[in-house]
Order: structure tokens, then C-alpha cells, then sequence
């Protein structure tokens, strides 16, 4: 059964899924819903980065995204910029501010940090809400263009918009997936264990939380950025904490810690958020509990549960004891995800 | 100098509903070390409470606010029991973000209930006094005496009371006071009760000067937090010079600064104390 259904096999499944999904839809809007998912997924895994690997959890997250999605908007608006140019400049905006909030932030440690952050996240909005000057205050800034064309490749179209941000979204797990795997991944793990222990074996827990804070920025700005050119449209609420509580929703249901969490936990809480659009306004009625009742039972998510299933599964078919029931992810568990 | 009195007496009154709710957050934070990031939903279910014992069953604004003060102090009991009992061996971050679920779920829960428009409470004490030549409503003179009461009630309470004493014997050492057979489980329970309790209070009175809707406890929850790391996490007395701290700078700040920006006042004091000393002003050891 593993065998068929093993790592390589489910990611090119997903891949082409995705691939062939705007074919098989019955019209754009779903196109549209999935577009906006897959922006959340690049925000949500920038997060967990952070949050997930080296646990710092930052509620200044809406925020970065936010000033991802402005500086795209005010740099093609007002100054007119090309889009492409602009892009590229938004990721560094984002990530220099991310470097000087983090060399302060990063300095306080567990509570501090989340009030801090959370702080840090409002001081963003209330600024944007306020600089009517700047980023037209509560009216938003409008007529955001679609991304420029490359080559011969236009992007007016939803369908066109759709593929480059599963181009983006993609890349992105790619590189995630690289960092994690890769000895800055481990240093991050071994400081989210015990940060105490990381320094003693002689790791720069400054220097690698810091990398991830930025890193954890770049990619909020880049899906603040799409975000931005896909609704075309944005306002002050985009920083606001609300959009914080959704991602770090998002990361809870699909699993903090995972490569995969916050693609599955992204997908699937915007359809089923889809699913009870009647209930729009008083969805967290539903999401608030359900957020607590993750925590509380699986604190790692959908992916989370399904890995230590799998697991289990294995155990018993080789007869040996299971030896990781912990809720700290064990390196094994980590590399699986 | 008219002025200058006039917002230093509106400080006064901010600081007063602050300092209150600051106290409730810095009990449950001392005591059982969990920043409740949910307490300004508490702070807002008092409001909505008080408002509706008030309009629908016409109870006297007391009884109301009496009402809503056991009502909200059993909802911080039941967050305890079903939420963070069992989360007590957890990694920190679990408690942070079981709290956010809370607080997400009450707020909706408030929207569904009394839907989301801005509601003005009524109160009996709509006179206007002038001492001195400066005009005061009766509302913002009852908010400081009913506030500095209650400081003053609960600091007798927890220092001359036989509970009081097992709260503060738990604050300074959990297992300890468990070994000297003090239950626990009771004592964290009575805590959520005080602290709910202290929420509904200050937005009790509160909610006459400023108006009752589901997003009332965000400001006011990132403020009380801003004042705990001022006053230090843990600290009752910390918590009530932060709150007239915070009071004051805001209400000097948007008479003499901006009055667009009086709400970024509190954000940029805290960047400000935790860049130059990331453990918080006046931090008790070993509860960073």
C-alpha cells in the first residue's frame, strides 16, 4: 500500500492535479477561490517557518503581508513603476523591514515575543489606516494592475493568473523544502527544542532566528504582493489582526512544523469557508472552537494526525513498539512532513 | 491649564477601566503563567452582559453590572476547565493560541447575538458635577472611586484572607503550595473567576463613556498587555501604576500630540521598553 501511495507519487499526484484542476472547474470563481488559497498557502508557509520550525510564534505576520501588498500597489500606482520591477523591489522591501523589526523582536522570547509581535502587527495598521497621504487611508488603493506580461505570456486572464501563482506557490514550498532539509532547517529545529541547548553546542541562535524572521517576511511579502495584483484591490483591513487569526488558522488545521500544513490547511479552509458562506460573517463561531479543540487534542494538525497513523501503521506491521507519541515532531516525523 | 486638569482627570479615568482590566490579566498571568490573549473578549462579554440586563429586563445599573461581573468570572472558570487544565503541561504556544480561538469564537458569538452595530448604555449617573470651576460627568467620578475600591478590596482580599494567601502561595510556586496540600485546580479556578470577574467590572464602567460593540476588547487587551510588561508580568501593583501610566500618556498625547494617533501611544511605549530591555520593566525572576 505504501508504495504506492509514498512521498514522490503524492507530490506529483497533487502537482498534476493542480495542474489539470482549472479544466475540469465549472467556472472561473472556483478558479478565482483557489488562486486566493494558493496566496494564503505562501503566506501561511513563510510562517511556519518561523512559528513551526523555530518556534517564535510572530502575530506581526498580517502585517508583513500587508506591507508586501502596499508596496506593490503604491510602487505600480503611484510611482508607476514596471510590474516586474516593483515585484522584486516589494520582496526586498518586505524583507528589510523584516530584518530591522527582528533584530528588535527577536531579543524578547516566548510571551514577550507573541505581545511584541502583536504589537508590532497593529502599529502597521493603524498606520496605514492613518497615512491617508501615503496609502489613501480606510478608501484603499485601487487599479492595481495585473502582473506585466513576460515574453509572450499574458496574465489578464484568471486562468493566467491562476498558473503563475501556483508557479509562485510551488517555488516556494520548493525552497521551503530545501532551507528545512538543509543544515539552517536543523539549526532552526534544534533552537524551536531547546534554544538553551543550540547555544551551548556553539549554534548563533541570533544570527538563524533572524534568518528566519526575514525569510519568514519575504515570502509574506511576496503573497501580500500577488494578492495585491490578483483582487486588485486593497484596504487597511488586510493588516488588520483578523487576517493574522485566519493564518495561523491555517497553520493549526494543516499542521504546524509540516511542509505540507499550511498547503493542506490553507486549501482547506478556504472551501470549506466556501462551503458556509451563509454563515459568512459568524464563521468563526465554528473555527474559534475548532481552532482551541486542535490544539488541545492534535496539536499538529491534519498532517500531523495523518503522519502519526502512517506511522503507527508501520509500527505494527514491522512489530516493533511505538516509540514516539510525544508532541514535539521527532526528526524522522519531521522529514516525512 | 484648564485643559491640562481636564486631561489629566480624563487620564485618570482611563487609567482607572485600564488598570482593571490589566489586574484581571496579570493574575491569570502570574499565577498560572498563561498570557490569556481571550481576556478582551471577557472585557467585551461584560459590556454586552451589563447592556442587556440593563435594556431587556430593566434590572437597576448595579444589579446589572453585579450580574454580568459572576456571569463572565463563570465563563473565565469554564475557559479554565475546558481549555486550559489540559493544556497545562503543553508547549507555550498551545495556551496563546487556544486563547486566540476563544476569542475569536466569543467575538463572533457577541455578533450573532447583539449583532455588529455600536449600542450606547445607559447609566444613572448622567449629571454633571463641576468642582473648582472644571466640569465632571458623574459617570468618569464613579469609574476612579469604584476602581481604586476595588484595588483596594482585592489587595485586602489577597493579603489578609486565608484564600487570598493560597493565591498568592500558588503564584510563588505551584508545586510547593500543591505539597502543602493547597488545591490547585481550585486555586486556578478561583483566579479565572477574579480576573473575568475584574473584566466585566471595567467594562461595566467603562461602556457608558464609550460605546458597547463586538470589537470593544481589542484595543483595550493589547493596552492591558502593553501596561503588564510596564508594570511587570505578574505584578498587582505594577499593573495598576502601568494602567494610570498608559491613562495619562494617552490622554496627555492626544490633547498635545495627535489625536489620530492617541491609540499608537501604548504600541510604541511597548517597542520602545522591550528594545531597550526585552524581559519587560520590572520583571519577577524566573517567569520570562
Amino acid at each position: 500500500m505504501t508504495s504506492i501511495f509514498n512521498k514522490r507519487n503524492s507530490i506529483i499526484f497533487f502537482v498534476l492535479l493542480s495542474l489539470i484542476f482549472p479544466t475540469v472547474v465549472p467556472n472561473d470563481y472556483f478558479l478565482y477561490l483557489m488562486t486566493t488559497a494558493f496566496i494564503w498557502v505562501i503566506a501561511v508557509s513563510g510562517l511556519n517557518i518561523l512559528a513551526g520550525y523555530t518556534g517564535y510564534l510572530s502575530l506581526a505576520h498580517a502585517g508583513f503581508f500587508a506591507i508586501g501588498a502596499y508596496s506593490l500597489g503604491l510602487l505600480t500606482v503611484k510611482a508607476e513603476m514596471n510590474y516586474w520591477i516593483a515585484f522584486v523591489l516589494t520582496l526586498g522591501i518586505t524583507s528589510l523591514i523584516g530584518l530591522f523589526v527582528g533584530l528588535i523582536a527577536l531579543r524578547t522570547k516566548e510571551h514577550f515575543f507573541a505581545i511584541y509581535t502583536l504589537c508590532v502587527g497593529y502599529i502597521i495598521y493603524l498606520v496605514i489606516d492613518k497615512w491617508e497621504g501615503l496609502t489613501g487611508g480606510v478608501r484603499g488603493l485601487i487599479g492595481i494592475p495585473t502582473p506585466a506580461n513576460i515574453g509572450p505570456i499574458a496574465f489578464d486572464s484568471v486562468h493566467s493568473q491562476y498558473y503563475l501563482v501556483l508557479f509562485f506557490m510551488l517555488l516556494s514550498l520548493l525552497i521551503i523544502y530545501r532551507i528545512v532539509h538543509s543544515l539552517t532547517g536543523r539549526t532552526f529545529i534544534a533552537i524551536r527544542n531547546s534554544e538553551q541547548l543550540a547555544t551551548t553546542i556553539g549554534v548563533s541562535t541570533m544570527k538563524n532566528k533572524l534568518l528566519a524572521f526575514v525569510l519568514s517576511t519575504f515570502f509574506a511579502g511576496m503573497s501580500g504582493a500577488l494578492y495585491a495584483s490578483v483582487i486588485r484591490f486593497i484596504g487597511p483591513e488586510i493588516a488588520y489582526t483578523s487576517v493574522m487569526f485566519d493564518l495561523l488558522m491555517y497553520l493549526l488545521v494543516g499542521g504546524i512544523g509540516t511542509i505540507s500544513g499550511p498547503a493542506v490547511g490553507a486549501i482547506v479552509i478556504v472551501w470549506v469557508s466556501q462551503q458556509l458562506q451563509f454563515l459568512q460573517e459568524y464563521r468563526m463561531l465554528i473555527f474559534g472552537p475548532l481552532l482551541t479543540l486542535i490544539i488541545i487534542f492534535y496539536p499538529r494538525g491534519i498532517v500531523g494526525a495523518f503522519i502519526s497513523l502512517k506511522t503507527r501503521a508501520q509500527a505494527k506491521k514491522r512489530k516493533v513498539p511505538i516509540v514516539n507519541e510525544s508532541l514535539t515532531p521527532t526528526k524522522k516525523q519531521i522529514e516525512e512532513g | 491649564m484648564d485643559i491640562l486638569i481636564q486631561q489629566l482627570f480624563n487620564g485618570l479615568t482611563i487609567g482607572s477601566v485600564y488598570s482593571l482590566v490589566a489586574l484581571g490579566l496579570t493574575l491569570v498571568y502570574g499565577i498560572l503563567h498563561i498570557p490569556n490573549f481571550a481576556h478582551g473578549a471577557l472585557y467585551m462579554m461584560g459590556g454586552y452582559m451589563t447592556f442587556t440586563m440593563m435594556t431587556k429586563f430593566g434590572f437597576h445599573y448595579w444589579l446589572a453590572i453585579l450580574i454580568a461581573v459572576v456571569a463572565v468570572g463563570l465563563l473565565g472558570v469554564l475557559m479554565e476547565r475546558f481549555v486550559f487544565h489540559p493544556l497545562r503541561n503543553a508547549p507555550p504556544l498551545h495556551d496563546k493560541i487556544a486563547a486566540i480561538g476563544i476569542l475569536l469564537f466569543l467575538e463572533s458569538f457577541a455578533q450573532l447575538v447583539w449583532g455588529g452595530d455600536y449600542l450606547t448604555m445607559p447609566t444613572p449617573y448622567n449629571q454633571v458635577v463641576s468642582i473648582f470651576g472644571l466640569t465632571f460627568t458623574m459617570q468618569r467620578l464613579l469609574i476612579i472611586v469604584a476602581a481604586i475600591v476595588i484595588m483596594i478590596a482585592l489587595n485586602l482580599f489577597l493579603k489578609k484572607t486565608f484564600t487570598g494567601a493560597t493565591i498568592i502561595a500558588m503564584s510563588q510556586n505551584r508545586e510547593g503550595a500543591n505539597l502543602v496540600g493547597i488545591n490547585t485546580t481550585k486555586v486556578a479556578m478561583l483566579t479565572f473567576l477574579i480576573s473575568g470577574g475584574l473584566a466585566a467590572l471595567a467594562s461595566s464602567l467603562a461602556s457608558p463613556i464609550n460605546l458597547v460593540f463586538p470589537g470593544m476588547g481589542h484595543l483595550v487587551i493589547l493596552k492591558a498587555f502593553v501596561i503588564i510588561i510596564l508594570g511587570g508580568m505578574g505584578s498587582i501593583p505594577g499593573a495598576i501604576l502601568g494602567g494610570y501610566i498608559l491613562g495619562f500618556s494617552e490622554s496627555l498625547g492626544a490633547t498635545y500630540i495627535s489625536n489620530d494617533y492617541k491609540d499608537i501611544i501604548a504600541f510604541i511605549l511597548l517597542v520602545l521598553i522591550l528594545t531597550i530591555k526585552p524581559t519587560g520593566l520590572f520583571v519577577k525572576g524566573g517567569h520570562t
